[in-house]
């Protein structure tokens, strides 16, 4: 039990070679390296509601000579995001990437895949700064290798524009990195969070803080710095959108938070620099914009990447709202829109299996054709929307909450106003898919997908409508979560 | 014993019935409102079933006297009307019933306003699909007009409900008063679902519309719920003791020219619903529960009196009083069962009617209501003439309309024989009734002034009755619409909608052509950018990209720095 934080991270680096060297039943090692990381997060996670916070010195070196592990509720509830959305996906993905990725290049899938998650789970168990640099990397670079994996030939330019996009991105946070090192002469968080206010006012660290806002920025494709964003989800093959478009963005948040509120610390960061005057404007221009580009796509996929873009844009309103309601709003948020957009895409996987394309109008009467498939697909939209008694109107209330307890009604009016052009997209797509006539109905060779897929996907969509209802799980941690960021 | 709140095993049935065969939907439809009543003949009044959403409690089955003596009424419906219809093999309606009635026990064993309102609404809803199921133009637009206005009787709800809440009242459903403007939403609410005056319309509009079963749920469950609701939120309220005078009385001049027999029967229930409101808005003990026992007996005699004429309707095809005629020589058994319907609608004694109706008469005179007695005894008069003779006699005596068939199938008779014996039965022993009732006054109907008075105004109204038809003076049946307030939108409200809308048109044609330039500049400029080619969705070049990071990181730059 006491080893869990660094088996976290060490089951899937281990079983990732066994892909790389195995030639076929790779399948069966990325399943397990998934169910396994899935049960390690959540017996995490119910330690962590015990006691609040674990540490673990890798090697028994205390810091700051070793590596610190360090969890807190937030990292749990991220590390069972991650794990949840990887497990599902896994066992939802055996056929898809049969079909989508060439036959030789299968094990070179799983072992990144497993490299990912290694990343992924890498950036929210440590407590060193240089080390989130180091994961971020390793999940970056397994994600380019996953996007140009697609078959279709637009990908392997997705994937160098990401490449492009996400280096400068690291390298920016490593910057940032650099020039804390430089001042301090610690990697540990908690002692930079020690030795920060005495320099704060030092144009190092302030710039230093600069370089790391925009490199998070574009990690999280905070618009304008988005463009990654939308070709990368589109052609990469629909395991990478689903795992990339559930957990990527989420991680990359996760540790804008903790840079912001543990290392930085929020007195410093919305008290002297002010980052929500320019936070809190992109975040609404972010969920404007990419709403109403969202309602002119012709591709699913697509219309799902720009809806992210907005949704990221709610996550970092509810974090430049600067008090706990809004910080208790973006985690929540954060959770449920991982599982909103999962089963989104796992449901939009099924359709790129069956029917081979996501273009709207490939799609026409597929309702008819498909409907478990598209039936996830109108509550996942429902959610997205924020429909009442979906998990998504429980992330947007709280927002709309916090907005007004900071006497900020015209967010609350621009939520709301959002919502309507969340509406619209949802609406198209829906449209396409019931009330058109076309190809999708015409065709006989169009049917449901297998039952294991389903199964994944209506998980998901389950749990929508669970956590719209019972919002323990969610609300509770996050709060509690909040607190603690915001009170150390 | 389980205490299982009604409406679940109702709503269950339904959807059972969605996927059953006929010969399961059929046995269903008797079988959950026995089972279902019997399980509520075994619960004990209290609270059992509540829920919690965000900080609203909500109270899905609260069972105390009042709401008891409704959900013994609805299931004795459901369970009459489920024999009525049990030959029936449309899908659509088996389904509808079994939520309509859910709903309407749902909605009386609500505990709070909130599920209340949920409920109201699922009955309007479900309740349409009873109209629309006969299947004719007429049906779908009746319906359409009665789906409008039961919605907007439940928005009314809920806009009153919100009110109430907001400003800090009680969310536990019982006494509202009408202190507050919710106070008045909600009593407008209750009123359109009661058929208040000027918006009774949806009712003799629609009514007569329905399938010959689909009438007799609806004839049961949406009016005497709003009727539940009144007792419960609006006891002693005045303005109802006029409001339900006007009722009683008015409905009687247009079912006496009224050709369709149950658009007769429809105006016939208004004014029952007039003796009910009536009572509730005296307010003492004895008026309450004469308004409560009348919905009881109302339920089961206005029942009859549909299933009678559902019988004709369903066997000849015809529902006009000049159409029919003669029939009790081929359909003995459904006259004399009607009979016994009009007989207690007319408040013979040892009928229902008489048991029930007499307390709220007794409750105004006793309140000093003595112009209000004098119209409520001159309705009664009008009802014997409207519902208990001319249903009976232009249906089965008149003139011989040559029409010639059989006796309805016998789950029609059986369920008519039910409600006939609950009517005689009722009659003759009330203290039953009386035992169910929310308060104890020890009133007892039998004595020498009530049955002498009641007795005098049948025997004088029967009289004139047939001085009139022997003078030739009495309204002939006409084929004929009449005029009611309906007329004002479907053809007043429609016919200066049409000259505002002329008007609107040229007046609004300069503007639009300016708005036009003006939406087609929004939407030129909002594709260009937004668009799939638009600059802000099409991929940039990572240069582009780049100076985006760049004029981002300047700025942050910038304002940590200045």
């Amino acid at each position: 039990m006491e080893h869990l934080p660094v088996l976290q991270v060490v089951i899937p680096l281990v079983l990732a070679p066994f892909c790389f060297v195995m030639a076929r039943h790779t399948w069966l090692v990325a399943l397990a390296g998934s169910v396994l990381s899935l049960v390690c997060s959540v017996l995490l996670l119910i330690q962590l509601l015990a006691v609040g916070t674990v540490d673990y010195f890798v090697g028994g070196w205390p810091p700051p000579w070793g590596i610190e592990l360090r969890i807190d509720l937030l990292g749990g509830f991220v590390l069972l995001l991650v794990s949840l959305i990887a497990a599902l996906v896994v066992t939802w993905a055996h056929d898809t990437v049969e079909s989508e990725i060439r036959d030789d290049q299968i094990n070179l899938f799983w072992c990144m895949f497993l490299l990912c998650l290694t990343g992924s789970f890498g950036i929210v168990v440590t407590g060193d700064v240089f080390n989130v640099f180091v994961f971020l990397e390793i999940t970056s670079l397994s994600t380019y290798t996953m996007i140009a994996l697609g078959r279709d030939r637009r990908a392997l330019m997705a994937s160098f524009r990401y490449l492009v996009m996400g280096t400068v991105g690291a390298t920016f946070i490593l910057i940032a990195v650099g020039l804390l090192y430089m001042m301090t002469g610690t990697l540990n968080m908690a002692d930079l969070a020690v030795r920060l206010p005495a320099i704060q006012d030092t144009t190092t660290v302030r710039a230093a803080f600069a370089f790391f806002t925009v490199g998070v920025s574009l990690k999280i494709a905070l618009f304008p710095l988005h463009q990654w964003l939308p070709n990368a989800y589109t052609y990469a093959p629909s395991a990478v959108t689903v795992f990339l478009a559930a957990t990527s963005t989420k991680v990359s948040l996760y540790v804008l938070l903790r840079f912001f509120f543990t290392v930085f610390g929020a007195d410093y960061v919305f008290g002297d620099l002010h980052v929500d005057y320019v936070l809190l404007p992109l975040s609404i221009v972010a969920i404007f914009v990419a709403s109403i580009i969202a309602v002119y796509q012709e591709d699913l996929k697509r219309i799902l990447a720009y809806s992210s873009v907005a949704q990221i844009g709610y996550m970092t309103l509810g974090i430049s709202l600067a008090n706990a309601q809004g910080l208790t709003a973006a985690i929540v948020h954060m959770f449920n829109h991982g599982l909103i957009k999962g089963g989104l895409f796992l449901a939009v996987g099924g359709l790129c299996l069956r029917i081979g394309s996501t273009r709207l109008s490939d799609l026409r009467g597929a309702g008819r054709t498909m409907p478990w498939t598209m039936g996830a697909i109108v509550i996942g939209g429902c959610a997205l929307i924020g429909v009442p008694l979906t998990a998504g109107f429980v992330s947007k209330w709280y927002l709309v909450i916090a907005a007004l307890e900071k006497d900020m009604w015209y967010v609350a009016v621009a939520i709301f106003t959002a919502s309507i052009i969340a509406a619209a997209y949802v609406w198209r797509v829906i449209e396409h898919l019931y009330f058109q006539q076309g190809y999708a109905e015409a065709s006989t060779l169009r049917s449901e997908v297998p039952l294991y897929m389903l199964l994944p996907t209506w998980l998901l969509i389950a749990m929508l409508i669970w956590l719209g209802i019972d919002t323990d799980l969610t609300v509770g941690i996050a709060e509690r979560a909040a607190q603690s960021l915001v009170a150390p | 014993m389980i205490e299982l709140p009604p409406f679940l095993i109702f709503f269950a049935a339904g959807v059972v019935a969605a996927v059953s065969p006929n010969i399961i939907r059929a046995a269903l439809t008797v079988l959950v409102p026995a089972v279902s009543g019997l399980l509520l003949f075994n619960t004990d009044l209290g609270n059992y079933v509540s829920y919690q959403i965000f900080d609203y409690q909500g109270e899905l089955y609260r069972l105390d006297e009042l709401s008891r003596l409704f959900g013994y009424l609805f299931h004795i419906a459901a369970f009459i009307g489920g024999v009525y219809a049990l030959h029936i093999k449309d899908r659509v309606q088996q389904i509808s019933v079994f939520f309509y009635a859910g709903s309407a026990l749902g909605a009386v064993m609500a505990g709070d306003l909130v599920t209340l309102f949920v409920f109201w609404e699922i009955a309007a809803i479900s309740s349409v699909a009873l109209i629309w199921a006969r299947r004719t133009m007429r049906s779908y637009h009746s319906g359409m007009r009665y789906l409008i206005i039961q919605i907007a009787s439940g928005i009314l709800l809920l806009i009153g409900c919100v009110m109430l809440l907001g400003s800090g009242g009680e969310a536990t459903f019982g006494y509202i008063g009408t202190d507050s403007l919710a106070g008045w939403l909600i009593l407008a609410a209750f009123g359109i679902k009661a058929a208040f005056p000027f918006v009774h319309s949806w009712l003799t509009d629609s009514y007569p519309e329905a399938t010959p079963t689909g009438t007799v749920f609806l004839s049961a469950f949406t009016t005497k719920l709003a009727i539940y609701a009144l007792a419960r939120g609006y006891p002693g309220t005045e303005l109802l003791v006029y409001i339900g005078m006007m009722m009683t009385a008015f409905p009687i001049f247009y079912a006496v020219i009224e050709n369709d027999l149950r658009r007769v029967l429809g105006y016939s229930m208004i004014n029952q619903l007039g003796f009910m409101v009536c009572g509730i808005g005296i307010g003492t003990e004895l008026a309450i529960n004469g308004a409560v026992a009348h919905a009881f007996n109302d339920v089961i005699f206005k029942g009859l009196l549909f299933m009678s004429m559902g019988a004709v309707l369903h066997m000849t095809g015809k529902m006009n009083g000049s159409d029919l005629g003669g029939l009790y020589k081929s359909m003995p058994i459904t006259t004399t069962l009607c009979i016994v319907g009009a007989a207690s609608i007319s408040a013979f004694p040892l009928f229902s009617g008489f048991v029930s109706k007499s307390m709220v008469m007794s409750a105004a005179l006793s309140e000093d209501y003595l112009g209000v007695w004098l119209v409520l005894l001159f309705a009664s008069a009008g009802v014997f003439h409207h519902a208990g003779i001319k249903i009976p006699y232009f249906a089965f005596f008149a003139h011989d309309s040559g029409i010639r068939t059989t006796e309805p199938p016998s789950n029609m008779l059986l369920a008519m024989a039910i409600a006939a014996c609950l009517c005689i039965g009722i009659g003759c022993f009330p203290q039953y009734l009386y035992a169910l009732l929310p308060c104890d006054t020890g009133y007892w109907p039998f004595d020498a002034t009530h049955v002498i008075a009641q007795v005098q105004i049948l025997f004088f109204s029967a009289l004139a009755f047939v001085w009139l038809q022997l003078k030739g003076i009495y309204p002939p049946e006409l084929r004929s619409v009449n005029l009611d307030v309906e007329w004002v939108y479907r053809r007043f409200v429609p016919r200066i909608w049409v000259g505002i809308r002329a008007w609107f048109a040229r007046s609004m044609y300069s503007i639009m052509n300016v708005t036009t330039l003006i939406l087609t500049w929004i939407h030129d400029h909002v594709t260009h950018h937004y668009g799939p080619k638009g600059t802000l969705s099409r991929s940039w070049s990572t240069g582009s990209m780049m100076l985006w990071v760049l004029v981002l990181l300047g700025s942050y730059l910038l304002l940590y720095f200045v």
